[in-house]
């Protein structure tokens, strides 16, 4: 091919390194006799995860540049989102290893769709055409779809897939739809040139309506209210395991596009979006605390709690530029970290075929697991944000940004929406606490496998570190804020 | 001062905060075998009340400022730095703490049966999250520790709740977080204005009247909202039974006071001079209120851990108004008093929790005549009880007699008078308490079931709280000078009215004047 470079390919490495990884997993699979057991695949698909988180920090030494002609970008800021998804997929790898059936023949597709749909996100976040975030929205979306799907013996699993899936593909219409509208405001669909141009585009009606189409299409991607109806019954068809996968990275994918939609293509209009996002964030805070509150489901109420972290993520986007990106970055950091841990905590206790699906039923955990318990305790105490968690420092840098940018009260509804929240999370985490009934018969055994064990040691770790020691990331995300201008 | 000995003095506090830790931590790692973790706990608790005790030795009475202090950056931006010290205010709370730990252990030796593991983990947690609520000096590490205490607190609740653990700990968890809400926003629209989390520079800044008066009112206030949760105030304490009823004993006797009493003491009133004048009376009507409903419904209670928490909301009550009667003579008796509680209630939640692990009951009316069986109960119990209701030569009268001689003369003889009338009424369901649980004819209960006196760990929790008690009343002495110390650099001093700083003698003839009223 004329004019693609090493240089080219080294800016798409860890894109690159999954697909292969994926391919790999694809064609042992077929390979492999037909009774054999796929769980064994885990061996290509996560150390190609640890090889494209690798690649990601490698990048760094590439310097900020772009690559195939102005589509894809390397910066700072795309390796730090690169790096976390790439970590949030090899803690869900692992969680799947150990919690889906053992003698599940359909591993090999998981996991290469996990890879396929890690390589889509991966590349969103560095895109900066257009076109090139469309398809890789496409990728990381029908991967996500088929995976909401996987447990197929059941009712909710293919309700949540096609549920996901219709919902999906409209909020994707309405992405192109906007997509299309700037291209004819600006004739072009390059974020840069797009910033450039914006400003002085003829037709201006065409570039706001072009980015509320877009809006639209990237709030329902984070499950940011009124676009977030489709999370519960998605949350709770698919597999845990999934919605580990499913809750944090594309959501840190698709905020990092929104970050770069609004930061880096429409600054311009920030008299706009700035307003609007208040409103999107009060509201997704609101509606998800008073909705999880009702909620008896843990994963129901788990999801609208995720609608209610997208809130206070997005309450840090009132801040000044470069504060508000690192505090966003970062938000999206702890929450992945918690998230992922949670949700793990959950596979394990209410198990895969979840015959514990609710809340009374996490009585006790304490006493019949209590690392278990422990563990799930200490995501919840990150959830409600107490401080030495990584929960506390997102909310602090979240809301700090918020007031650095005018928005006291935002800050303030927002602190009193964790006050709700806390409510919530304090229920499961003391329904946990205590003493199970005497008559209590418990159908899952919760066991924490050597795989398992290193994703929650990995996400505990992380949470703690976040909440401790939190300055490294701290700068790589103001490095990462700072490469987006 | 030699340079190892800065050492450890830079260092000392640090130690106090991460030696529970690492005791929460092996014990965390080591397998739940037997009385393998409370071994463990009370090794970790001794050490540590053996660390608090170098800052008495070397503490320096009368120098301005914190001593033992450590300030290194934490994080950059925004700027909270680890800062720990102590003065004269937070010393002996810092101690109390330590002695409590132990305490605390000995009295769930038998009590706690099953997974005593996470148990003592999250107990010795507790103790580093208390410990750092003391010496914290940077505002957003002390929330920090503020927050963390909740934690275990709620998490312990709910495991070994007698009835429903774990609405009480929501309750209590709920109770204190909200509040808290505030009290960031108030912090971080701090930081905004003067850009630092410092306390000692907040406090310059704020005195130095650069900051808009109208928010700092409403900054203040959101302080003294989270505080007076925690003490609590009424009509703030809708948490306290419940949380007494269910709390496990080790627990329970740190659940109030001291906490939001020193955040006060440091924070609203140390922070907000002039603000607090303006809430002042609001407060004295408030604890005066809360001092006289809490010693009535003690009356009325038919469970002792409800007569208890009734009786600790009468007390803490009336060491806020101590605080809020803004005299020094009132304040010096506030810290001593917040002391004295922490010794008493540490006596008497161990003597309820022997009742308790015996009888498994909390039904007063199922008690009577137990001293014929639990003697040394009794006489521990006797002297407790006479320790709280204010009798002289044991700590209760000092500074009981401190806040209410100042509040009549310095603030109202009307708040007074009627704060004083707890005194009686404190008197009644202490001593009723005692005569229906140990005198009188015996119960079928305490006449059928076979049960023994204190075992070893509870005379050893115990007889350093009893002697404390005779200790701290004949010679408050050994505490007052830092305590003064402290009092003569608080900025209310120019402020407050001219007043004599009391001294042992005032308050021997003080006794003599009180039983004459008598």
């Amino acid at each position: 091919m004329n004019g693609t470079t090493t240089m080219d390919l080294l800016r798409i490495l860890p894109e690159v390194i999954l697909v292969i990884a994926g391919i790999l997993v694809m064609l042992v699979d077929a390979a492999l006799p037909v009774g054999a057991l796929r769980r064994g695949l885990i061996w290509i698909a996560a150390p190609g995860a640890v090889l494209a988180l690798w690649a990601s920090l490698y990048q760094l030494q590439l310097g900020t540049g772009t690559a195939f002609f102005g589509a894809v970008e390397t910066s700072p800021f795309t390796v730090f989102f690169h790096a976390l998804i790439c970590g949030i997929v090899l803690v869900a790898l692992l969680l799947a290893y150990d919690t889906m059936p053992r003698n599940g023949h359909h591993m090999g597709e998981f996991y290469a769709l996990v890879l396929f749909g890690a390589s889509g996100m991966c590349l969103l976040t560095g895109a900066v055409e257009l076109l090139v975030v469309f398809i890789a929205l496409e990728i990381s979306s029908i991967s996500t779809y088929i995976l909401a799907g996987y447990r197929k013996h059941t009712g909710k699993g293919p309700e949540a897939a096609i549920k996901y899936f219709l919902l999906g593909s409209f909020a994707t219409g309405f992405l192109l739809y906007g997509i299309a509208l700037i291209f004819g405001a600006t004739g072009t669909t390059q974020i840069y040139q797009i910033a450039r141009l914006a400003p002085t585009a003829q037709n201006h009606t065409m570039v706001v309506l072009a980015l509320l189409l877009m809006l639209v299409g990237i709030f329902f991607k984070v499950s940011a209210a009124p676009f977030h109806v489709w999370t519960p019954d998605v949350y709770e068809g698919a597999p845990s395991p999934v919605v580990a996968l499913l809750s944090t990275a594309p959501k840190a994918a698709a905020f990092a596009l929104l970050l770069r939609v609004l930061y880096e293509m429409l600054p311009s209009l920030r008299s706009l979006w700035s307003p609007l996002l208040w409103i999107v964030a009060v509201a997704s805070m609101t509606i998800g605390n008073l909705a999880a509150l009702r909620q008896q489901n843990v994963k129901r109420m788990l999801a609208y709690s995720s609608i209610a972290h997208a809130g206070y993520l997005l309450a840090a986007f009132a801040g000044a530029d470069s504060t508000g990106i690192s505090a966003a970055a970062f938000y999206a950091a702890a929450y992945a970290a918690m998230n992922v841990g949670i949700f793990a905590v959950v596979t394990l206790a209410s198990g895969y075929d979840e015959e514990l699906p609710l809340v009374a039923d996490f009585r006790g955990l304490l006493y019949r697991a209590p690392l278990l318990g422990s563990v799930l305790i200490f995501f919840l105490v990150s959830l409600i944000g107490i401080p030495f968690t990584g929960g506390f420092f997102g909310k602090f840098y979240s809301f700090s940004a918020a007031v650095s940018g005018g928005a006291v009260a935002l800050a303030i509804i927002g602190l009193l929406n964790s006050g709700i929240a806390a409510a919530y999370y304090v229920r499961l985490a003391l329904s946990a606490a205590q003493r199970p009934e005497q008559a209590q018969a418990v159908p899952v055994q919760p066991q924490i496998g050597i795989a398992v064990g290193a994703a929650l040691l990995f996400t505990v770790g992380a949470t703690l570190w976040l909440g401790i020691a939190p300055e490294p990331i701290l700068r790589a995300a103001e490095a990462a804020a700072s490469a987006l201008r | 001062m030699n340079g190892a000995m800065n050492g450890i003095d830079q260092w000392i506090l640090t130690l106090i905060l991460l030696a529970p830790l690492a005791g929460a931590l092996v014990i965390a790692l080591l397998p739940d075998r037997g009385k393998l973790p409370a071994w463990l706990a009370l090794i970790t608790a001794l050490v540590t009340f053996g660390l608090t005790l170098h800052l008495p030795t070397h503490f320096v009475t009368g120098r301005p400022g914190f001593q033992f202090e450590l300030d290194v950056p934490w994080i950059t931006n925004p700027a909270i730095h680890y800062h720990v010290g102590v003065d004269g205010l937070s010393l002996w709370l810092v101690v109390l703490t330590g002695l409590l730990a132990p305490v605390g252990v000995l009295a769930s030796w038998n009590a706690i049966q099953t997974r005593g593991k996470l148990f003592y983990s999250l107990f010795l947690v507790q103790q580093t999250a208390m410990a750092g609520v003391f010496v914290a000096l940077d505002l957003m590490l002390y929330y920090g520790f503020w927050e963390l205490s909740l934690v275990p607190m709620a998490v312990l609740i709910a495991m070994y709740g007698r009835k429903d653990g774990a609405k009480a700990a929501t309750k209590f968890f709920l109770f204190t977080f909200i509040p808290s809400a505030p009290l960031l926003v108030a912090i971080l629209w701090l930081y905004a204005r003067t850009g630092t989390f410092s306390f000692a520079e907040l406090q310059a800044q704020i005195a130095g009247g650069s900051l808009p008066a109208g928010a700092l009112f409403w900054v203040a206030l959101a302080f003294l909202f989270a505080f007076a949760v925690k003490v609590p105030i009424f009509p703030l304490h809708g948490w306290l039974a419940d949380s007494f009823s269910e709390a496990p004993v080790a627990m329970a006797m740190v659940i109030a006071g001291k906490l939001g009493l020193y955040s006060m003491l440091r924070f609203h009133v140390g922070l907000f001079p002039v603000q607090v004048k303006c809430v002042a009376p609001v407060l004295i009507a408030l604890t005066v209120i809360g001092i006289l409903y809490g010693a009535c419904l003690a009356l009325v209670q038919r469970d002792f851990w409800r007569l208890i928490a009734f009786a600790t909301l009468s007390h803490f009550s009336l060491t806020t108004l101590g605080i809020y009667g803004l005299t020094l003579t009132g304040r010096d008796g506030a810290v001593y008093q917040t002391l004295n509680q922490g010794v008493m209630e540490g006596a008497l939640f161990v003597l309820l929790g022997v009742l308790d692990t015996r009888y498994a009951n909390s039904q007063i009316a199922a008690y009577g005549g137990a001293a014929a069986k639990l003697p040394q109960t009794a006489a521990f119990f006797v002297i407790t009880s006479l320790a709280m209701i204010g009798l002289p030569m044991l700590n209760g009268f000092i500074g009981e007699f401190l806040i209410l001689s100042s509040t009549f003369t310095a603030v109202s003889k009307g708040w007074a008078i009627a704060a004083t009338v707890s005194v009686i009424l404190g008197s009644a369901y202490t001593l009723w308490l005692v005569q229906r649980l140990f005198y009188g004819p015996e119960s079928s209960m305490t006449a059928e079931k076979p049960v023994t006196d204190l075992r070893w760990n509870e005379w050893i929790a115990l007889v350093p709280l009893a002697v404390l008690m005779l200790v701290m009343g004949i010679v408050p002495s050994l505490w007052m000078p830092s305590i003064e110390g402290w009092l003569k650099q608080t900025p209310t001093q120019q402020a407050a009215a001219p007043e004599r700083l009391t001294l042992p003698p005032l308050v021997l003839t003080a006794a003599s004047g009180k039983e004459a009223a008598r």
